[in-house]
């Protein structure tokens, strides 16, 4: 087909020579429930946190600067998602970052779900 | 709904729409078109044991091998992020898509119909989950145009499944197919309600 721009996405998979995991101490689960488009902020402790070094915990925590999204938190530090979650988790429950908006999950209602499809669709007709 | 302990004030929210479709239809061009930031890469691991016996576990070293997913963002006003997520449509991808599809409002699966065939995983699994869907034809410069109820029955699509033909670098036609999908899956809730049309908000 013609180059469709950058549509590269299903790039050949290659091997990882360091075990992706292993910045988590081997866990690949979170203990915050964070799906990828939920957005993380910095709290008032992350600030005055002195950050030994340069290492992933500082990098996630700069990422947050502003209000973001986990996949942007991922992308931003170049470790894959699932790694960055569980630092993620960690970091929320050592109270430097915070869950700064709401999303949907299992758990929402169909009146909250339907207000954020509204709210959605209102917004994409806007734009 | 999850995380009502945050400080930010009630109301602020995001939210996604997934894109899926075979190698190369165009899903990061869609996103790339109605995006406010060059579309994101960001990757997810894949384990041998979510490959089970797929050819992407047949890699030498028992190591980690990833699989990447390019994203989007939209603002929709200042407590309101819409993000999309272009996915793989293969089958061997879809231990993926069991965390991507949760909360998000539904998907667009993006078709070339050259190669109708690798929509039809999507199309399983996004029925199997019950996430609305709908069907984007991605029809560039010197594609064949398919008549749409050709795709929707090569495609065994129940007949309420929005089918409709775009071009994926454009984007008011990229926006449309996010319309569409939000509008469906409005309509699917307000129909799941069984309530009266009455209910719903005039935009």
């Amino acid at each position: 087909m013609a180059p469709q721009h950058r549509d590269d996405e299903d790039h050949v998979p290659t091997a990882g020579i360091v075990r992706p995991y292993a910045l988590t101490l081997g866990r690949t689960r979170s203990s915050v429930n964070l799906p990828v488009e939920v957005m993380i902020q910095q709290l008032p402790l992350a600030r005055r946190a002195q950050w030994a070094g340069h290492d992933q915990n500082a990098r996630i925590i700069e990422a947050c600067e502003e209000r973001t999204s986990v996949a942007e938190i991922a992308a931003a530090v170049g470790l894959p998602l699932g790694v960055v979650r569980v630092l993620l988790g960690d970091l929320i429950e050592q109270g430097y970052l915070e869950v700064a908006a709401v999303v949907l999950s299992d758990s929402s209602t169909l009146t909250e779900r339907k207000d954020l499809i509204e709210r959605t669709l209102r917004g994409l007709r806007a734009i | 709904m999850d995380f009502g302990q945050s400080s930010q004030p009630a109301g602020a929210a995001s939210t996604k729409i997934v894109v899926a479709g075979g190698f190369g239809v165009g899903k990061t061009t869609l996103v790339g078109a109605v995006s406010e930031i060059v579309p994101l890469r960001t990757e997810a691991l894949v384990t041998n044991e979510s490959t089970g016996v797929d050819d992407l576990a047949a890699t030498p070293m028992k190591s980690t091998t990833t699989v990447a997913m390019d994203f989007g963002r939209i603002t929709l006003g200042e407590d309101l992020v819409l993000y999309l997520f272009g996915t793989p449509g293969q089958r061997r991808f879809w231990f993926m898509w069991d965390d991507l599809v949760r909360g998000a409002i539904g998907a667009v699966v993006l078709v070339d119909t050259q190669r109708l065939d690798e929509a039809f995983a999507a199309v399983d699994y996004f029925e199997a989950k019950q996430l609305p869907f709908i069907v984007a034809i991605n029809e560039f410069d010197g594609a064949q145009r398919f008549p749409v109820d050709e795709v929707r029955e090569a495609l065994a699509l129940p007949i309420h499944t929005p089918v409709m033909a775009i071009d994926a670098r454009n984007r008011e036609s990229a926006k449309a197919a996010l319309v569409r999908v939000t509008e469906y899956a409005l309509d699917q809730i307000i129909s799941g309600i069984g309530g009266p049309q009455t209910s719903v908000a005039h935009y």
